[in-house]
């Protein structure tokens, strides 16, 4: 393989890891928007999204779905794993996250990392420490383009996670229930007296950021081919600096960020030692929050630090 | 009232049996597994059920006064009367008896609660008094490890030789860590510490040259004592090896009491009272002349100091460290015992220490279920007593007033 194949495949690859990324991403940086609040605890509900994925695609594959109704297959696999999640992400905030709304922000940080260590463990306990594997559907065939390899996998998952950031795009700006959410990330308490139902756009923000976070379990999922009850961590942080690279509270900002931190993982991971390409992402992270801790896209320092 | 209860009720149990039965169901293939879903589902209506009748219960009674304090309360107001010398001193003398009575399995369990109670307290002068989250503190406790280990390997150095060494390291990354942090507010800075805490992790794991990578290192020597003894020809200096487990138990005592002394001090102190400003209200106590950003770098840095200090005798008293020993977990233990305690409170952590500790050790076929636990007890402490168990009385005040406002501003 000459350089430039070498070069466009990584770039694929990159893009392919950013569009997780970014999808992980949307889920924070919704939920910050409007609570203000990290929601520690979506790294596991993102993990919770890839279990029931493999649970449902286990049992469709053993009918013998796979092979006659290829489509409708994922169909199920995705919006399940996403329904049950969005329901987890509301039972989360109506347990960890209501009761402390106008508590201190140590108080609400600290009950978010409960629940999410709540979570974790309550995965690891019901479906074991082990790695638990993904049936392949997908096959190995790859499309040859320019000399780089692309397979099924990867372009069913670039084009699925980019419809549904169109989509989200299209809710937050073109819906009223959309709007409404806009209104009370900029002020609660003048959305409050609108008439706008505040806990109502609140679950409603906890249904689909960790909806789209499920999402893109089932897809590391199906890609990697195994899901375990602690990858969460890893991704939950650098989809955590890809929230932070963007903006947080952007939505724009976050499929930037996730798409940036995608590329300069696969980058490191192909010239450099990969054993230190976590530690690439985490002084990214580091660096992003001292020198401009607003992001790419964000709002004015001024209104962060208030 | 009761039957928006009810209606609740329903609701909660749909909730649960969405969330547990899939989860819960299908472990290994594809068919349903369907006692342990149904058991574990049916312990949590249960719970619902019981919170109903509870609720159900209250309503009927007449509403309590105000200003009545709960029984732990009125417990611990009650400790702080009786003179010092009446509660520490049979502490302290169980502490110094125990060893004696006990078996080797119960000492190792003890000292693992002292270097955990060790931790606690200098994470609660960065959480507790200073107010800021830190995830990765148990990167200071590798620090101090992985100190003491490497110059008593390369260069043959003694326990309290590589002590201060290491200690002064510790405060240095504490400080690496804390200056660049500076101007965060709470949720950067939990996620900053997070990640430095993991880069210190995977530079142990990855740095094979110097650290052995995953595989550790070990033959590390005991923390040593020297006795005069008078031989032939003068007076000779003896060295004697704390092999013992029970010698070791009496030296990390010896370590959380001057921990405590050392932190109740800092508390009390005039650099105390600047961290509890910068906690109450960073502004205010920029203007009142607290140089805010030397105060919290110190308390990062005596954090930090604490841990390395128990990082230090962990490496010792086991001779063997790896990086495993410093995962992310480690730090959210350290913080369960911190908020169980009662943020800032000193006694609080000791009691918490003990109990998060070492009732796992003692129920030890639920071991799996001890973080599922510690995750819990997180949340529901800051839920229904964000002060603790024992509460520092300057805290509690602050949230109970907080918590007033707060229901006299929706009403």
């Amino acid at each position: 393989m000459d350089l430039s194949a070498f070069i466009l495949q990584q770039m694929v690859n990159a893009f392919f890891l950013g569009s997780i990324y970014a999808l992980i991403a949307l889920g924070y940086t919704m939920v910050y928007g409007i609570i203000e609040l990290i929601n520690f605890a979506h790294g596991e509900l993102f993990t919770a999204g890839a279990f029931i994925g493999v649970i449902v695609l286990t049992g469709l594959q053993q009918i013998g779905w796979v092979e006659t109704h290829f489509v409708l297959t994922l169909f199920i696999v995705f919006g399940l794993a996403m329904a049950y999640v969005a329901v987890l992400g509301v039972a989360v905030e109506h347990v960890a996250y209501r009761p402390l709304r106008n508590a201190s922000r140590l108080s609400a940080l600290l009950s978010a990392l409960g629940m999410s260590i709540f979570l974790s463990n309550g995965m690891m306990l019901s479906q074991g420490v082990s790695d638990r594997a993904y049936p392949q559907v997908f096959g190995l065939e790859s499309i040859d383009f320019l000399g780089a390899k692309i397979s099924h996998s990867q372009v069913f998952i670039i084009v699925l996670a980019f419809l549904l950031m169109v989509a989200l795009q299209f809710f937050v700006h073109r819906t009223r229930l959309g709007k409404a959410m806009r209104a009370t990330a900029q002020n609660r308490t003048i959305a409050r007296m609108l008439g706008i139902n505040i806990d109502q756009t609140i679950r409603i923000t906890f249904m689909i950021g960790p909806a789209l976070g499920a999402a893109a379990g089932v897809m590391v999922g199906l890609y990697y081919g195994a899901v375990r009850f602690d990858m969460g961590f890893i991704f939950m942080i650098k989809a955590f600096a890809a929230a932070i690279l963007g903006g947080i509270g952007s939505i724009p900002g976050a499929v930037l960020g996730g798409l940036i931190i995608g590329g300069i993982e696969v980058a490191w991971a192909a010239f450099l030692p990969s054993a230190w390409k976590d530690v690439t992402t985490f002084t990214v992270l580091i660096l992003v929050l001292y020198f401009k801790p607003s992001g790419l896209l964000g709002e004015s320092e001024a209104d962060l630090r208030v | 009232m009761l039957g928006q209860e009810i209606k609740k009720l329903v609701v909660y149990t749909i909730f649960l049996t969405i969330i547990i039965l899939p989860m819960l169901g299908f472990t290994g293939g594809a068919e349903f597994q369907a006692k342990r879903a149904f058991v574990v589902l049916g312990v949590g209506v249960a719970l619902l059920v019981l919170n109903l009748i509870v609720k159900v219960i209250r309503s009927h009674r007449p509403l309590p006064e105000h200003d009545q304090p709960s029984i732990t309360e009125r417990i611990a107001d009650r400790l702080h009367q009786i003179p010092k010398i009446f509660t520490i001193g049979p502490l302290l003398l169980a502490a110094v008896i125990f060893p004696l009575v006990a078996n080797n399995y119960m000492i190792d369990v003890g000292i693992t609660c002292l270097i955990y109670v060790c931790l606690g307290l200098g994470l609660n002068i960065v959480v507790g008094l200073c107010g800021l989250l830190d995830l990765g503190y148990i990167a200071f406790y590798a620090v101090g490890a992985y100190s003491y280990s490497l110059l008593n390997l390369t260069y043959g150095f003694s326990f309290w030789a590589a002590l201060p060494i290491g200690v002064v390291l510790g405060m240095i990354c504490g400080c690496i860590i804390g200056y660049p942090t500076l101007k965060m507010r709470g949720d950067y800075l939990a996620i900053v510490t997070l990640g430095f805490g993991e880069i210190i992790r995977l530079v142990l794991n990855n740095w094979d040259d110097l650290t052995a990578g995953p595989n550790g290192l070990f033959g590390m020597k005991r923390p040593p004592l020297y006795y005069p003894a008078f031989e032939e020809g003068g007076l000779e200096m003896v060295t004697y090896y704390l092999t013992s487990l029970p010698g070791l138990f009496y030296f990390i005592l010896v370590i959380v009491i001057l921990t405590t002394i050392g932190v109740n001090r800092l508390d009390k102190s005039r650099i105390g009272r600047a961290w509890i400003a910068i906690r109450e209200d960073e502004v205010a106590a920029e203007l009142s002349g607290v140089p805010t950003t030397w105060i919290k770098l110190l308390a990062y840095a005596m954090g930090a100091g604490f841990a390395s200090i128990a990082g230090a005798f962990f490496a010792a008293k086991l001779s063997y460290v790896n990086p495993n020993f410093f995962l992310f977990m480690e730090s959210c233990i350290v913080l369960c015992i911190v908020v169980l305690g009662g943020i800032g409170s000193i006694p609080g952590i000791i009691i918490a220490g003990f109990i998060l500790i070492a009732v796992p050790e003692v129920f030890r076929e639920l071991e799996g279920f001890r973080m599922l636990a510690f995750g819990a007890i997180m949340t529901t402490m800051m839920i229904i007593r964000p002060e603790g168990l024992i509460p520092a009385s300057r805290r509690k005040r602050e949230l109970h007033h907080r918590r007033d406002e707060a229901e006299r501003g929706s009403k």
